[in-house]
Formats: structure tokens, sequence, C-alpha cells
């Protein structure tokens, strides 16, 4: 088996990440891809955090500390800005939370995709608004606790489709990725990068503080989100084509992902069986709009 | 070359001048005619930006603070609702110490809707670290585009140029708009200091501890304090390039005049016209227009008070529970003045309402008859 991924850091070591944290791991794999001539805007989000207070920076590239509200919108300034300077090939990437993208960021980002603007915007989604204290956000499973949906009333609407609602904007790429899968990843931002437009990377991030889960166990839940087909790794070119890029080797049962969380420990055995059926669903409404045809 | 334009016209035409090169702009009455005639000139490249058309006013000053610290030339412009809504952007704007300059049509904030002219919305945004100029003529609005620029890239705060609704923005004048090599000439190339650059890995914005966070706001204190100087300079330079020369206020018949009207904005103009009729009469009436509220011109409000006996805010505005906002900062300039006139705070025309040289003479009547206000807020023409 070959890796292809770059051996060049542009992330160090020293970032404030909690242990276990997946999100330092997804960008350090991002900024493998792109390389050195990027510029990161970081909306409010635990990477606020993560990238360290003034005047330390976890990353080797230029990073732009933004609000919560403008992930699409500073991104759009950032690369005419960079353009006016002749500056065409520096790649934009946008990090921002669940909370950022699906909730308070989602005007911003719809517009900036909707203009087609040239970046790549990179969720990392941990499922609630862990940087406050784990609140619930639109990106919160189905029966999840959060500090804002209790076990007496754990949350009780479903996760958000965010990939979705970009792919519904026809933007040139969409695209699944989580940590337990670094080639895949590494491939689907260098491809989004060679790609002028709007670019859409949805990333599962596992939270120990949030989930109740091992730190030691985060990238071991990302292979399962993936096997269990809780969280599938697609990619979507133009809005229109679908593609598998990891193919389960097996389904597993999805109380192999929920056990391993404390987050999901108050479920009964009825809610559980409801999640294992719409997670099935949505698995074959998945592979009915890949028209059966997987890569890689 | 002098045309006759609309202060939104105006204020495009010194955009242009000013070779802007991103703008982020979202339309709202009555400011559209900027960004209509602004995306015209990209559309056509007599201005060579990018002209982002955003989502909302949000959005808009999120754009322009991306694009300023990318390192060019920004601009936006709105109006109201806009405004406020850009209300957390615009600390982000003037924290990051970027230099950009917003053109901000005064109009009233609902409910109910109403779209005319009125301060409030520019001067609710005053603890927000931008400078605000108060411009009277369509004339003054082109001038000051084109200063803004300059005095917001020395000293690295974002600037706010303000116009009337409507008794500018839709209101042709003629404006004698500068030769754009004489402009060159006056605004280099913008020449940031910082900037997003690649292969300088530079974190911007990020966490500061206490240790540190107060030390960049006593910064930001500075750099509005040096900022009347640096605009006193600016307005001087610029009369010796176009012959029009500008203060921080301007002193109208001011030489042994008793009562003053202290105006901004448009109401000025008619203001003028009050003051020459008293005049004429013999009447010791004087005006003092206040053309840059942030950071306030305390030295030179009070310099042009110094011997007046009484004086006249005129307020299209309010700050409920104090009354208009120029009187409650006139009399915080005054405070510990040597001389110390008596200030009558009217509050006059909000929501648009006319404000003619007949409410002028009103206030004249009041502040006349009267040895001291008899009410903290002077409501002029509101039926009670």
């Amino acid at each position: 088996m070959s890796y292809d991924i770059p051996d060049k850091e542009l992330m160090s070591p020293g970032h404030v990440a909690c242990p276990g944290c997946g999100a330092p791991l997804a960008v350090r794999y991002a900024l493998k891809a792109l390389g050195d001539n990027t510029v990161v805007i970081v909306v409010a989000s635990c990477w606020s955090i993560i990238a360290g207070a003034f005047p330390y920076t976890a990353v080797q590239v230029p990073l732009l500390h933004t609000l919560f509200a403008t992930g699409g919108s500073t991104a759009s300034g950032v690369k005419a800005g960079l353009e006016a300077r002749g500056l065409k090939d520096t790649q934009v990437l946008t990090l921002a939370g669940d909370g950022g993208t699906f909730d308070i960021g989602i005007q911003a980002l719809s517009a900036a995709v909707e203009r087609n603007e040239d970046f790549i915007y990179m969720c990392y989604d941990n499922e609630a608004y862990m940087n406050t204290g784990i609140q619930r956000s639109s990106a919160t499973p189905w029966g999840a606790w959060t500090t804002t949906t209790p076990v007496k009333h754990p949350k009780d609407q479903p996760k958000k489709d965010m990939v979705a609602i970009m792919a519904a904007h026809r933007i040139p790429y969409t695209a699944t990725a989580t940590v337990a899968y670094p080639e895949d990843l590494v491939r689907k931002v260098k491809k989004a990068a060679s790609i002028r437009g709007s670019k859409f990377l949805h990333v599962l991030s596992p939270c120990p503080s949030g989930w109740k889960s091992e730190p030691a166990q985060s990238v071991l839940l990302s292979r399962l989100a993936v096997e269990t087909c809780v969280f599938p790794l697609y990619e979507i070119e133009h809005g229109e084509d679908y593609t598998i890029t990891v193919q389960p080797r097996q389904k597993v049962p999805v109380t192999e992902y929920m056990k391993l969380q404390g987050r999901f420990a108050h479920l009964k055995p009825e809610a559980l069986a409801q999640i294992q059926e719409n997670v099935d669903r949505e698995w074959d409404k998945l592979v009915a709009k890949t028209g059966n045809h997987c890569g890689h | 070359m002098e045309k006759v334009i609309m202060g939104n016209h105006a204020v495009s035409y010194g955009v242009q001048l000013a070779r802007a090169q991103v703008i982020a702009a979202y339309p709202i009455t009555p400011q559209t005619q900027i960004v209509e005639m602004l995306s015209e000139l990209c559309a056509d490249g007599r201005l060579k930006a990018t002209f982002i058309k955003v989502e909302s006013e949000h959005s808009a000053m999120a754009a322009t603070v991306g694009a300023s610290i990318a390192g060019v030339r920004a601009f936006t412009a709105t109006s109201s609702h806009g405004l406020a809504l850009m209300h957390e952007v615009l600390h982000w704007a003037s924290g990051g110490r970027l230099p950009i300059v917003m053109a901000n049509v005064n109009r009233a904030l609902g409910p109910g809707w109403n779209l005319g002219g009125e301060q409030t919305d520019s001067l609710a945004q005053r603890d927000t670290g931008w400078l605000q100029f108060y411009c009277e003529t369509n004339q003054e609005v082109l001038d000051m585009v084109i200063q803004g620029f300059k005095i917001a890239e020395t000293v690295l705060l974002p600037v706010m140029i303000v116009l009337d609704a409507f008794v500018l923005s839709h209101t042709e004048e003629p404006v004698d708009i500068p030769e754009p090599a004489d402009v060159d000439r006056f605004l280099p190339p913008y020449q940031p200091q910082f900037k997003l650059e690649p292969g300088e890995p530079h974190s911007f914005y990020g966490l500061v501890a206490p240790e540190h966070y107060m030390e960049l706001r006593f910064k930001m204190e500075q750099a509005m304090e040096e900022s009347l100087v640096v605009a006193q300079r600016v307005g001087i330079e610029f009369g010796q390039a176009f012959g029009r020369s500008y203060d921080v206020v301007e002193r109208y018949r001011l030489d042994d005049a008793d009562l003053v009207l202290v105006t901004s904005g448009s109401i000025t103009g008619t203001s003028r016209v009050v003051v020459d009729e008293l005049r004429d009469k013999g009447q010791k009436v004087g005006l003092l227009k206040i053309r840059m509220f942030r950071p306030f011109p305390v030295a030179a409000v009070r310099e042009a008070l110094s011997k007046a006996q009484k004086v006249a805010v005129i307020d299209r505005n309010i700050s409920y529970g104090v009354g208009g906002i120029f009187a409650a900062e006139l009399k915080t300039a005054l405070y510990g003045a040597p001389h110390q006139p008596v200030v009558f705070p009217f509050v006059i025309g909000l929501g648009g309402r006319d404000v003619t040289p007949q409410s002028i003479h009103s206030i004249v009547a009041y502040t006349e008859r009267h040895d001291a206000p008899l009410e903290p807020i002077i409501w002029m023409e509101v039926k009670r």
C-alpha cells in the first residue's frame, strides 16, 4: 500500500487542542495537501483556541481569525484582495465548526458559494457547540445528549443535511472526510485545490469532551462512523455526480459506534433501533444517488 | 471638471478617484445609487476593482475587512439598519487597525419603517473606534472620500463618511470632480505595513490575554487622538492640491457672536442662510459646524465657543434618556473649560421631517428668549 501524504508539516506541535480532538488532525492533513501558498481563515470555534494565543501560532501559514458568522464573507474579501495583488494561486481555506457552518454562518456561506467564490470551506463537525461547553447545534444527531438537550429531553430533531444543502448550490465540489482515512482526506483537499470555485469539505471531528468518549479512540470513532454508514465518505461534483469514495468493508451496527460515546448512553434499545433504521435508509438513498458506482 | 450630481454619486466618484481595489456592498435605500454606480464602474473597467455582491451588510463589512487585511484599498457603503447589522464587524475593522472607508447615508431606524434622514444610525456606532465625518454638501462628500483614505491609511483606523438621506444623497448639486492624476499625487497607492502574505506565517486577531489586550486598546486611542492632527493636516494638503481646504470644525461668522448655532450635516446649509439673515439685521449670531465627530474635536470646539454666551445645538438624532448626541458630547467637551456658555439642546427633524429656515429661526428665538433651557431636551416642532 502506498501513502500519498506529503511529509512536509505546516502544523506545529504545541497547539492547544484537547487530547483526542479530531480538529487539529484534520487541519494538519489539509495543510499537507495544500502546501505553504495558503491563507487560513479561522471562524470563531474551537480552532480559535487551538491556533494558540498571541504571540504564538500553530500553523506555518498566514492565519486570520474572524467573526462567527463570516466564514464565507471574510474568505470572499480575502480572496478578492489577494487576487487584486496578483496572488491568484494562493489557496484560501476557511475553517469553521458546525455551529459556524450549520447555524450562525450558513447565510454568508450560502451566499459565498452561490457566487462560486474561489475558496475551500472546511467544516470540522464535532456535532455541538463544544467550545462553549457542549450545547446542541443543528449538526447534533438525533438522540444525543448535550447541556441544552439533557437526558430527559435529548435532541429530537435529525442532524441537518449540510452536504445536501451545499450540493443544492451546484458548487463544483463537495466532499465528506474523516481523519481515520487520511489518504482519502488528503486526496479530496488536493482535488478541491485543483478546482476553481467554491469547494465544501465536511469533516467529522470527534470531541472526547463533548461525546464523552476516550481520547485514544477518536480515530477509531472516525473509522466506525464510516463503517457503520453514520458518516459515509463520498464526494459530489457540480451538485449532481455522487461518488462513494470509501466503501465500508462490511456494514457495522451503529451500536458499535454509539456505545463508545457517553452522549448516547441514555438511549433505550428502541431508540437505538430507530437510529439504525434511519442510518440504513440514508445510506440506501446515498447509494441510489451514486447510481451504484463507487470510486477507488 | 464640474458636474451636477447627487450625493450618492459624489461618493462613487470619490471611490473611483481613490482607486479602491475591492468593494463589497449590499443595497439599502437611500444608499443604493452609490453601489449601483460603482458596479457599473467596475463592470466597464473604469474602476479596476472587484465588486463583491454580498447577501447582507454583515457580510459586506466582513468581506471589506478580508480584502483590507489581504493588503488592498477597500470600500463599502450602507445606511441605517444596514449599519446596525454591521455593528460587530465594525469592531473587527477598527480593532484590526484596517484603513477601510465607508459611506453611511444617515437614515432613521425602525420601527416604524422610515427612509428619512436622521443621524441616530451612525451616532449609535460612535464607540466602535471608527472616525466619523459629517458632510454638508455633495462637494464635501466627494472630497472626504479621498481624504478619508489618506487619513485612514495614516492612522490605521477606519473612516466613516456620513451624508444625509435625500437632502444630500438624492439631491443634485454642482460638484467639482478632481482630475485623476491630481488625486493620484495626493493619494498614492496603499502600502500596507501588515497584511496576509504567503510565506509569512503571521496570525491576525487571535486570542489576546489581558496582559496585552489593554495595550492594544491604548494604542487605538492614541491613534484616534493622532487622527485629529492628521485630519487637520490632510485637510490643509487637500486645499493646497484642490483649492478647497477643510478643518475638523468650520467656524462661520463666529467673531463677536453671542449666540452660536452648533450644527452638523446638511442642516448647516439651512442654518447659514438664517445666520446671514440675522446678521443683516444686526444680530450677533454665528455658526459652528462640527465635521469630525470621532474623535470629538474638543480643543477646536472649546476655542470656537470661547466667547459665546449661548450655544444652540441642533441634533437630528436622539440617545433615549439623554437627548441629542451632539449636545451631550459638546457639554462633555466644555466641562472644565475656562469659559462656560449656556448650552441649549434642541432635537428636531427626526425621521426626515423637514428642518426649514423657519425652524432655525424658532431655535434662535427660543435661545434668545430664555436665559437657560427650560427642559433637558428641547423638542422642536413635535406634536404633544
